[in-house]
Order: structure tokens, then C-alpha cells, then sequence
């Protein structure tokens, strides 16, 4: 175990496969030298090389299309796309060719390719640099969605997503960069489709993914004060879904709150309220609650972007009403 | 890759081919045997047959919704693709993807492509897995005058020009986006003009002229094989039929129409090849009536295979 941070995390994940096998490459606007506008490919450029790190021109419709194309051609991509925001513009890439292909040519084309991209609010980036969009890609099969909120998972999950033969799209949250925990070295892979109980618990489950996992474990922790014992269950990723996990903690405790930093409406937390109606209202002691980011743009201010974001308290309040 | 005898008698088969192919599917989708659908490539003939002539198997293609003239240029199998026009199982996808999808990987194509401009992208991306790969393959992309007025145009010449990647780009100008003439959709005559914008070669041809394609998609080919990057070329043809089939047409002028049908690729390669003394009016008629046969096999092919199980929907979504 090393001590790393989500950044180091995910770098160090791409660094693994990158040394495994020389058919994955990174590009991308600003990844080589500068580093990704995050820093999260910092150094990878010096170490792999112009070849293999490689600058694109601002350009996402053509970092994502020829992505899809190189990935066909037989090369495992790694696009950078600087802010889930711009994923609005090369969405056809992903919506038409990237996801449907395979099924299109019958089953007869491999696309490993893994686009990352950060989302999430937090920092007064507005709306146009703060949205958190999984849904969207959710809604298209043929797209795995994989979002890690912690730094072992980061990793896990980095090389789960590379050694994948399907098109995955990788969302790294802003808020999580610098958060550091424990990391296994070499190749540790998180199998994607495997949830993983954060925080085990009797009386709720709390479904969290993302920076919003860490807001879930910081509610069940003053939940826990009060005598109210949460489970905290991370999906870690949204498709596949581990649904069994979910619909196994809500046989444990009869209570589900869903956490998402993304608005209300056509959220991925509807799904899952969905699938715990339909398989599962015989286990539910209340109704399901959702808390989530309101039906609006993401304002500037901080105080606005406060009022937006869910909360540690909003999460400790939706739980305490369903007691 | 020199023009001989032989060479240009395989692409006429090739160009008789994608005609014979092409009306038996007019005729076909008129008796409301085949399901969706289809966009025709007859007239266009000489343009994907040109191009392809300088490619082998290992040579990416990236294809239009008016694809069965790429697919069959690049040597994909008639039979599968009819019986994928047909939604059948033995088809190219299975019949999951139908006349605007048929691809064929392990001959490199990528696909035909249901949205304009989509395979420019692509086509950049299998030229940058040829260059990365240190292979001397190349990725031809072929689209439209419509799809040139695409910004993935613009991203991915800039992108294949800045890399220099093996990459050549090929502009069916068949005059009309959709029912929209050229004059209404792009303020330049010659789309190869746009070359000048990347630092890239750009050359306009005559598409109705196989020879003149070949040749200057032999120029392009060796270029990109040699390193030195992408090319675009301009190939002037015409749509004999509509946008799709079922398309009245009311905006194209009969007299142009007229005037464009006797520059038809076919007959006049005819003549070449007997000016050429490659062969005679009755060698032709032979090769014709081969080609025929193949692809009235073709459709008994397609007609006699069967039809998808219904939980085959569930399958082929992702790779294990």
C-alpha cells in the first residue's frame, strides 16, 4: 500500500497499463507537458513520451471520433476531455459510433477505448465547467459509466476501465483530486460492476457515488451520533450496475436515501429508485428519498453554489425523515 | 502501383459489379422486399473503385450512408451485404445494421456510417493507429460535398495535417446535399480548395473518370505510405438516382441529369478498354453477364437464409 492521492491514483493506474501493453496511449488538450489541466497527467509525458502523450488541438469531436477509429484499428485510447461540459460537443462520437458499432456491425468490432473527463461542482467554475452528467451516458447502451470516489478505487477501476474491450467513459471528480488514501501498487483492478458497502450500517442505506460518497460517510458518521446506523454502498460504477448490492443492503436496513451531485430530473438516482420499486418494494419501510442537486444551472457565487450542492446536512435531514 | 491490362479489366468488373449490385437493390426496395432504407451509389461507380484499386486488406476505409460501392470496391462480399439488406442472419451485421452499417473489420472497413461526416473522425483515427503502429498502411475516408461543410471536417484535416498522418480524404462531389445544389451549401466551386486551410495537397478530378481517380489516389497513397501525411481529393460525379430511393427528385434539372448520364464512368471506361484493345464488346458482355449471375446468386443467398431469432436484440451490446 502506498499513500497517494485520487490524482496520483488515476495516473498511477494509466502508468501500469501503459507499461503493460504499448498499444495504450494518452491524448488530449494540454495532457503532454503542461501536465492536463489538473495535473492528473503530470509526468507521464516525460516518461512515456511525445509518442505516447500526446497534445491535441482544441478538437473534441476529433480526440473522441479518432479515438474510436484508432480503437478500432486496434490501439487502446485514453481521451482526455477537459471538463464533462464539453462532453456536449463531441457527443455524436460517442452517442452514434463509439456505442453502437459493435452492436451495429453485429458483434463483429472491438472498441476499447477510455474516455476521461472531470465533473463536478465546488469550485465556482459556473455552469458551464461544474455539471455532473453521468446520466446522459447512462442512457446509451453500448457506453460503460464509471465513476470512482475514493483513490484505491480510482486506480482499480483506471485499469478495470483500460483493459476493457468496450468504450468507457471515466468521470473523475475536481472535488476528489487531492483527497489521498491508501492505494495498492502495481496492478490492482477493481472489476467494473461491483459495488462496495463504504460503511456498513442497519437502519438506511445510503446509495453515494462520486465526491458525494465522501458526503454520504461524513453524514452516516453524525448519523451515527444520534443512534441512526447508515450503510454507505458506493455502485463505483453506474453501468454495469450492481444491483444485487444495492437491492441486498435495502433487504438489511428497509430504508434507501440516493445521493447524486446531479440535477433531479432524469438523474441516474430515478433509475435506481426505479429498480428498487420494481424488484424490491417488499423490502422498503418507507418511501425512497432522493437527494440531489435542484433542477437549475450551477450558479457562480459561492453562496448560490452552496445552496446547490448536496449537503452533508441535506443528506443527514432526507435521512432523518424517513424515521 | 502500375495500370495494366489486367488491373483495369478488375476494375471494370468491380464498377459492373457495384451497378448490377445497385439496381437489383432498386429493384429489389421498389417490390418492397427489403426492409428501411437505401441510398444508392450508381453513377458514382468509378470514384470508390479508383480509390480503392491502390488499397489492400490491410488499408482502412471509412464509408457513407451511400456505402455498398466503398464496401464492394474494398472486396466485401456481396452476398453478405445483400443478405444484411434483406435484415438477415448470415448478413454482414447479422441484420442489425442494415444497408447504412455494413461493415467488415478483418477486410478494413469501418463501417458504413448513418450520419454525415462521421467517418472523418474515424478514418483520422485508424491513420493514427497505422503511424503509431509503424505500419505502412493508410485510411482512406470518403464523404460527401454535403459532409464537408461538417466541423469534423475541419477537426480532423487539422488533426491529420498537424501529425501528418497517413490519411487521405475523399470528397465525393455528387453536386447535391441531399436536394441542396452545391451553389446554396458552400461558397467555393472545388471542395479541394479547402486543402490550402491544412498546409495539404488538394486536387480536383474528374470521378466519372476511374483512371483519373486511380491516379491521383495512387499520388495520395504514396504519399501517406511514405510519411509525408494526408491528402485531400475532389472527385466531380453525380447521383443517377435519388438522395434515397423513393426520392422524386424535383429539384435536380432533367437536362443535367441528361448531360450527366452520358458522362456515365461505365461506358466510358467501355471505351477505353476497347480503344485499348483490352478487350472486345463481347469480353465485356461476358464479364457482365458473370457479374450478373454472382449477384442474382446473391439475392437467392440473402432470400434463402433466415431471419433473426428475436432475442438476438439482446446480444453483441459489449464485448466480454
Amino acid at each position: 500500500m502506498a499513500q497517494m492521492t485520487y490524482a496520483e491514483a488515476i495516473r498511477d493506474g494509466m502508468r501500469v497499463e501503459m507499461k503493460r501493453d504499448p498499444n495504450v496511449y494518452i491524448y488530449g488538450e494540454d495532457v503532454g507537458i503542461f501536465g492536463g489541466c489538473f495535473g492528473v497527467t503530470a509526468g507521464l509525458y516525460q516518461e512515456f513520451g511525445p509518442e505516447r502523450v500526446i497534445d491535441t488541438p482544441i478538437s473534441e469531436t476529433a480526440i473522441v471520433g479518432s479515438a474510436v477509429g484508432a480503437a478500432a484499428a486496434g490501439l487502446r485510447p485514453i481521451a482526455e476531455v477537459m471538463f464533462v461540459d464539453f462532453m456536449g460537443v463531441c457527443m455524436d462520437e460517442l452517442l452514434n459510433q463509439a456505442a453502437k458499432m459493435r452492436y451495429m456491425f453485429g458483434g463483429k468490432a472491438r472498441l476499447p477505448m477510455v474516455v476521461r473527463t472531470p465533473c463536478g461542482a465546488g469550485m465556482s467554475a459556473a455552469a458551464q465547467h461544474s455539471q455532473s452528467l453521468e446520466a446522459w451516458f447512462t442512457h446509451i447502451p453500448g457506453l460503460k459509466v464509471v465513476m470512482p470516489g475514493e483513490p484505491a478505487d480510482a486506480k482499480g477501476l483506471m485499469i478495470a476501465a483500460i483493459r476493457d474491450d468496450n468504450p468507457v467513459i471515466y468521470i473523475e471528480h475536481k472535488q476528489l483530486l487531492n483527497m489521498a488514501g491508501e492505494v495498492p501498487e502495481g496492478e490492482y483492478v477493481v472489476p467494473l460492476g461491483k459495488a462496495d458497502i463504504k460503511r456498513e450500517g442497519s437502519d438506511v442505506t445510503i446509495v453515494a457515488w462520486s465526491w458525494m460518497l465522501q458526503k454520504a460517510l461524513a453524514a452516516a458518521e453524525e448519523l451515527a451520533k444520534e443512534g441512526i446506523s447508515a450503510e454507505v454502498l458506493d455502485p463505483r460504477t453506474l453501468v454495469p450496475l450492481d444491483k444485487e448490492a444495492i437491492l441486498k443492503s435495502v433487504g438489511k436496513t428497509g430504508r434507501l436515501v440516493i445521493v447524486h451531485e446531479a440535477v433531479r430530473t432524469s438523474g441516474f438516482g430515478g433509475e435506481i429508485a426505479a429498480i428498487v420499486a420494481e424488484e424490491g418494494f417488499d423490502l422498503l419501510d418507507a418511501p425512497i428519498k432522493r437527494v440531489t442537486a435542484p433542477d437549475t444551472p450551477i450558479p457562480f457565487s459561492p453562496v448560490l453554489e452552496n445552496a446547490y450542492l448536496p449537503s452533508e446536512e441535506k443528506i443527514i435531514k432526507a435521512v432523518k425523515e424517513l424515521f | 502501383m502500375e495500370l495494366t491490362k489486367e488491373k483495369l479489366l478488375d476494375m471494370y468488373k468491380t464498377m459492373v459489379r457495384i451497378r448490377t449490385f445497385e439496381m437489383k437493390a432498386a429493384e429489389l426496395f421498389a417490390a418492397g422486399k427489403l426492409p428501411g432504407f437505401v441510398h444508392l451509389y450508381a453513377g458514382e461507380e468509378a470514384v470508390a473503385t479508383g480509390v480503392c484499386a491502390n488499397l489492400t486488406d490491410k488499408d482502412y476505409i471509412t464509408s457513407t450512408h451511400r456505402g455498398h460501392g466503398h464496401l464492394i470496391a474494398k472486396g466485401g462480399k456481396i452476398d453478405l451485404m445483400m443478405a444484411e439488406l434483406f435484415g438477415r442472419t448470415t448478413g454482414y451485421c447479422k441484420g442489425k445494421g442494415g444497408s447504412m452499417h455494413i461493415a467488415d473489420v478483418d477486410l478494413g472497413i469501418l463501417g458504413a456510417n448513418g450520419i454525415v461526416g462521421a467517418g472523418q473522425p474515424i478514418a483520422t483515427g485508424a491513420g493514427f493507429a497505422c503511424k503509431y503502429k509503424k505500419t505502412n498502411n493508410v485510411a482512406v475516408c470518403f464523404f460527401g460535398d454535403g459532409a464537408s461543410n461538417r466541423g469534423t471536417f475541419h477537426e480532423s484535416l487539422n488533426m491529420a495535417s498537424i501529425w501528418k498522418l497517413p490519411v487521405i480524404f475523399v470528397a465525393e462531389n455528387n453536386m447535391y446535399g441531399i436536394s441542396n445544389y452545391q451553389k446554396n451549401h458552400m461558397n467555393v466551386t472545388d471542395i479541394a480548395d479547402r486543402a490550402a486551410a491544412y498546409g495539404i495537397p488538394g486536387v480536383t478530378v474528374d470521378g466519372n473518370d476511374v483512371i483519373a481517380v486511380y491516379e491521383a489516389a495512387a499520388e495520395a497513397v504514396a504519399r501517406a505510405r511514405k510519411g509525408d501525411g494526408p491528402s485531400l481529393i475532389e472527385c466531380k460525379t453525380w447521383r443517377h438516382r435519388g438522395h434515397f430511393e423513393g426520392d422524386p427528385q424535383v429539384y435536380k434539372k432533367p437536362e443535367e441529369q441528361e448531360a450527366w448520364l452520358k458522362k456515365d464512368p461505365i461506358p466510358r471506361l467501355e471505351a477505353k478498354l476497347i480503344e485499348l484493345k483490352y478487350a472486345s464488346q463481347a469480353d465485356l458482355d461476358a464479364i457482365k453477364a458473370d457479374v450478373q449471375a454472382e449477384v442474382e446468386a446473391a439475392v437467392r443467398f440473402a432470400e434463402s437464409s433466415p431471419l433473426p431469432n428475436p432475442d438476438d436484440v439482446f446480444t453483441d451490446v459489449y464485448a466480454d
